[in-house]
């Protein structure tokens, strides 16, 4: 349940701000759910428009990633997300990538979507740091004292990603972590009681398996999972399997009205 | 052979009378927890009150907010960030035609149909008699519930002033726009938000205007600096401070001759409005004590004065109606005044509800969304588990009434339904914990 008493969206609302938006609609309006891609850390809408959004719009779906604002906290990231859902026609389906699936797990107590898929979400930010330590511990070190936190291709892509497409994600894969994007603390119980969906990869090297099994079993599931994948799956060569999965399973969820 | 079903009945649905802000919110609720649902509109298109285009609208040209947008907007549906702190009323009721749209509540509202009876039928369910605004002929459906949304700003109250008057005297609720003020010498009666909002606009295109008002209110600005002043009200703090707040923002309005509020400032509906002491301060608007009769060309009032307006406009308020029901479902006094728990439930008809007959000293949305939250899960646990939700009712009736409503206001019509917007969520809150936890 939300918080009935909220002091500090009354009393303190987080101001507007500029959101790029990328959208793509399907040919005919089939009357689906919009989708909302939230991108994490590291990477923008851009990590979606390169494959996913394209066949989410094929196969029907209106399909949407949102960069929230640059720099905001989770507080103003998860506003950025809720304006965004709320200002499309019809009742939104959020899938948060990574962080994102923070910030989308942060929207899901404002507001009631229609569905939520959580995409190798970093809910526990510090099994993610020590995934990342084990796994890339020259590139992450740095970024605990407050520099550029260094991803490798090994770290976020699969074995069959080729090298120089790896290369090409990487150059635009960055940034500084946010401390309360990686912070353990509670998350609200979604509104609406939306169905939910964790999917993510066992060979995933930034959300280890326990943490998306106990990301899964917080929404009261198990997750759906793509051996053989990285961290960034939307970018992956086999990029079309889990989307296809994610939109069968809304197919399923969500049938047509009538 | 099977026997036909009964098309009449409509099992497990819950009637929603009235497509406003609260009958939308009431849909969209019982939705969300899977009840089929059978709205019904005596107008063409959503909104209430807020579309002006209704026949009882009450809303004029110049009508806007007088709580801010985060104050205002339903919980979990936002108003546009980009949207000024006090939006105007066509942009209220673009709020709630996109909220109906986002929420696909549409296939659930039969417009252009009027309910005209709601009768129990002893197993708690209800007959609902339906027929088209327009007239023609009517049908009846069984319903396992009723959620009554028909908003209560739309009866006028009209005071009743002696002797015969020779210029014109409105309602405020038919006062749409300010040509009908322009050139003319204006009385406005009635010192609550509207009446103040119409002397204002009075101020900018009448030749003369006088403000009439019975009692002294506590008047408050919009902005604190240039914060929404309600938006510094509503930080966390204790109730000596808030008080200590409202006091010290007021304005006093006395030195212009209105009365001194005799009453705490929490006591009354707030009055919202930074424009009255401008134009009082700049001679534009004349305060002046209450009328006592007409005469002719003239108006007399309480000091012995006499004024000569050419159009008096009665910004006295609305009184809630429910012509479709026997009193008696909602204990409705003598005088009108319903009594019902939380503002909300009917005491001895478990399967009614009323939502949004509540005067916040905020927004009324968020608290008529929280109450249709509370009336559906209500009827869910009557059907998942009678025995909890038998636990819960007699708990929820030794409520004391003074922890939900407040407890001292001024004794009028005007406040039969206030409450304090924290105070009154914080009662909600604790139902709708107890629903889930009782045991």
């Amino acid at each position: 349940m939300s918080a009935l008493l909220r002091f500090e969206d009354w009393s303190d609302p987080v101001p507007a701000a500029d959101r790029e938006v990328v959208s793509q609609l399907p040919d005919d309006d089939q009357g689906r759910p919009p989708l909302l891609f939230v991108p994490g850390l590291g990477h923008g809408a851009w990590a979606f428009a390169e494959h996913w959004i394209g066949h989410a719009a094929s196969r029907g779906f209106p399909a949407h990633a949102v960069n929230p604002r640059p720099g905001g906290d989770l507080r103003a990231q998860a506003h950025d997300v809720v304006q965004t859902a709320a200002a499309l026609p019809r009742q939104t389906v959020l899938i948060g990538h990574g962080t994102g699936s923070r910030v989308v797990a942060r929207a899901l107590g404002r507001y009631p979507a229609r569905a939520a898929v959580l995409i190798a979400p970093v809910l526990d930010g510090w099994a993610a740091l020590s995934a990342a330590l084990r796994s890339n511990p020259a590139g992450t070190v740095p970024a605990l004292f407050g520099g550029r936190l260094k991803f490798s291709g090994r770290q976020l892509f699969g074995p069959d990603l080729p090298a120089e497409e790896a290369a090409a994600h990487l150059e635009r894969i960055g940034a500084r972590p946010r401390a309360e994007l990686f912070a353990r603390d509670g998350l609200p119980e979604p509104v609406g009681g939306p169905p939910m969906l964790v999917v993510g990869s066992p060979d995933d090297r930034v959300v280890p398996r326990p943490a998306l099994d106990r990301a899964a079993a917080r929404y009261g599931g198990a997750p759906l999972l793509f051996p053989g994948m990285g961290h960034y799956l939307m970018l992956e060569t086999k990029w079309a399997e889990p989307i296809d999965a994610i939109l069968d399973w809304l197919e399923k969820e969500l049938p047509p009205a009538g | 052979m099977q026997d036909s079903p009964d098309l009449g009945d409509r099992g497990g649905a819950v009637c929603v009378v009235g497509a406003g802000a609260s009958g939308l919110t009431a849909i969209k609720n019982l939705r969300e927890l899977g009840f089929a649902v059978d709205c019904y509109e005596r107008e063409t298109s959503v909104g209430g009150a807020w579309n002006w285009r209704h026949d009882r609208s009450p809303v004029y040209a110049g009508t806007h907010l007088i709580s801010s947008r985060p104050l205002t907007e339903f919980p979990d549906f936002p108003m546009p960030d980009t949207w000024p702190d006090y939006p105007h009323h066509s942009q209220v009721l673009e709020y709630l035609e996109r909220y109906a749209k986002h929420f696909g509540l549409g296939e659930h509202i039969w417009y252009g149909m009027e309910v005209k009876s709601i009768v129990p039928v002893g197993d708690g369910r209800w007959d609902v008699t339906i027929q088209s605004t327009g007239g023609g002929s009517s049908r009846v459906q069984r319903y396992a519930a009723v959620v009554i949304a028909n908003g209560h700003n739309w009866a006028p109250v009209t005071p009743e002033i002696p002797g015969d008057f020779t210029g014109q005297v409105i309602h405020a609720a038919a006062y749409k726009e300010p040509s009908r003020l322009r050139g003319r010498r204006v009385l406005v009666i009635g010192g609550g938000n509207t009446g103040c909002d119409i002397a204002v606009e009075a101020a900018q295109h009448a030749t003369r205007v006088w403000h009439s008002t019975r009692r002294g209110y506590w008047y408050f600005p919009k902005y604190l600096g240039n914060r929404p002043a309600d938006q510094v009200y509503h930080r966390r703090m204790s109730a000596w401070l808030r008080d200590r707040r409202f006091r010290k923002s007021a304005a006093d309005l006395t030195r212009w001759g209105v009365p001194a509020p005799d009453h705490a400032p929490l006591e009354s509906h707030p009055i919202v409005n930074g424009l009255l002491p401008h134009y009082l301060g700049h001679g534009r608007i004349e305060a002046v004590p209450d009328v006592t009769r007409y005469d002719g060309a003239s108006v007399e009032l309480s000091d012995g004065r006499r004024i000569e307006p050419e159009l008096v406009i009665t910004a006295t308020g609305y009184r809630p109606r429910f012509d479709f029901l026997a009193p008696e479902l909602l204990d409705i006094d003598e005088d009108g005044r319903p009594d019902l728990h939380l503002h909300a439930f009917a005491r001895k008809y478990p399967t009614l509800a009323v939502v949004g007959l509540v005067q916040p000293s905020a927004g009324l949305f968020p608290l008529a969304h929280w109450q249709s939250v509370a009336v559906a899960r209500w009827l869910r646990l009557r059907d998942t588990d009678p025995e909890k939700a038998g636990v819960v009712q007699k708990e929820e009736s030794q409520r004391p009434l003074a922890s939900w409503s407040r407890r001292k206001v001024v004794p009028t019509p005007r406040h039969w339904f206030e409450v304090d917007h924290v105070d009154y969520l914080k009662a909600v809150e604790s139902l709708l914990t107890r629903m889930e936890t009782a045991k």
